[in-house]
């Protein structure tokens, strides 16, 4: 470059709001995205938490878990969820559009990564399903 | 594996075992495998919450305290890393 750049306030700095997300449905939609991990971290610490209740006893665990029976819990719980199938879906969409494998002079198609992922998504929820409900006991 | 592992368990132990459709028994948590399996599950979502929430951060116009933001979230994961390992630890 052999034009010396302008002093910085003779520079353009155009101001972005903060508000900038809530224009445009997409862009609210990525803003989505961003708070579901937010969600997701705060029910792995209650997880954690109701975990470390082992460590005060049994008695301790079984009130724990009782708590999160109530409603208020059950409802934080299903949006997190929800929270969490967005993100889930929204990260195969995207690994799709980034994983890029060519055979030969051919892409595989990004439907089929995507497809990949959630065969997989599905497949590892159904292990996990089925051994905690087979180790019941 | 956040995308892959956490929505089964959300349904599991925050929607499913507390309304009762399944009972998950606690001695399972004491089991090697599955401590480290929990470990794996809770501590390295951490890190990518706490990368997006630092971006999230500035995406919404905090600029300017980069350092001790970046300080603060990646903190918190180590930490909280660490005290699921000793929690894990200790069951």
């Amino acid at each position: 470059m052999t034009a010396a750049r302008p002093d910085r306030p003779k520079v353009f700095q155009p101001k972005m709001p903060a508000n900038w997300w809530l224009k445009h449905p997409k862009y609210f939609l990525f803003m989505m995205r961003e708070l579901s991990s937010v969600f997701i971290a705060i029910f792995l610490v209650v997880f954690l938490i109701q975990i470390a209740q082992l460590l005060r006893g049994p008695a301790a665990y079984s009130a724990f878990v009782q708590k999160l029976g109530a409603p208020e819990w059950i409802i934080f719980h299903i949006v997190a969820f929800l929270f969490a199938l967005y993100h889930s879906v929204t990260w195969f969409e995207a690994a799709a559009k980034i994983v890029v494998i060519r055979r030969g002079e051919h892409r595989v198609p990004p439907e089929a990564v995507a497809g990949a992922g959630f065969t997989a998504w599905g497949v590892v929820s159904l292990v996990i399903l089925v051994f905690v409900l087979l180790l019941r006991s | 594996m956040a995308a892959l592992l956490v929505p089964i368990h959300l349904f599991l132990h925050g929607i499913a075992a507390p309304l009762g459709w399944v009972s998950i028994n606690p001695s399972l948590f004491g089991h090697p495998l599955v401590k480290l399996y929990l470990f794996v599950l809770i501590s390295l979502p951490l890190y990518h919450w706490a990368h997006r929430f630092r971006y999230t951060l500035y995406d919404l116009g905090v600029k300017g305290m980069r350092q001790p933001i970046a300080v603060l979230c990646y903190g918190i994961a180590v930490v909280g890393t660490i005290v699921t390992l000793w929690i894990l630890w200790r069951v």
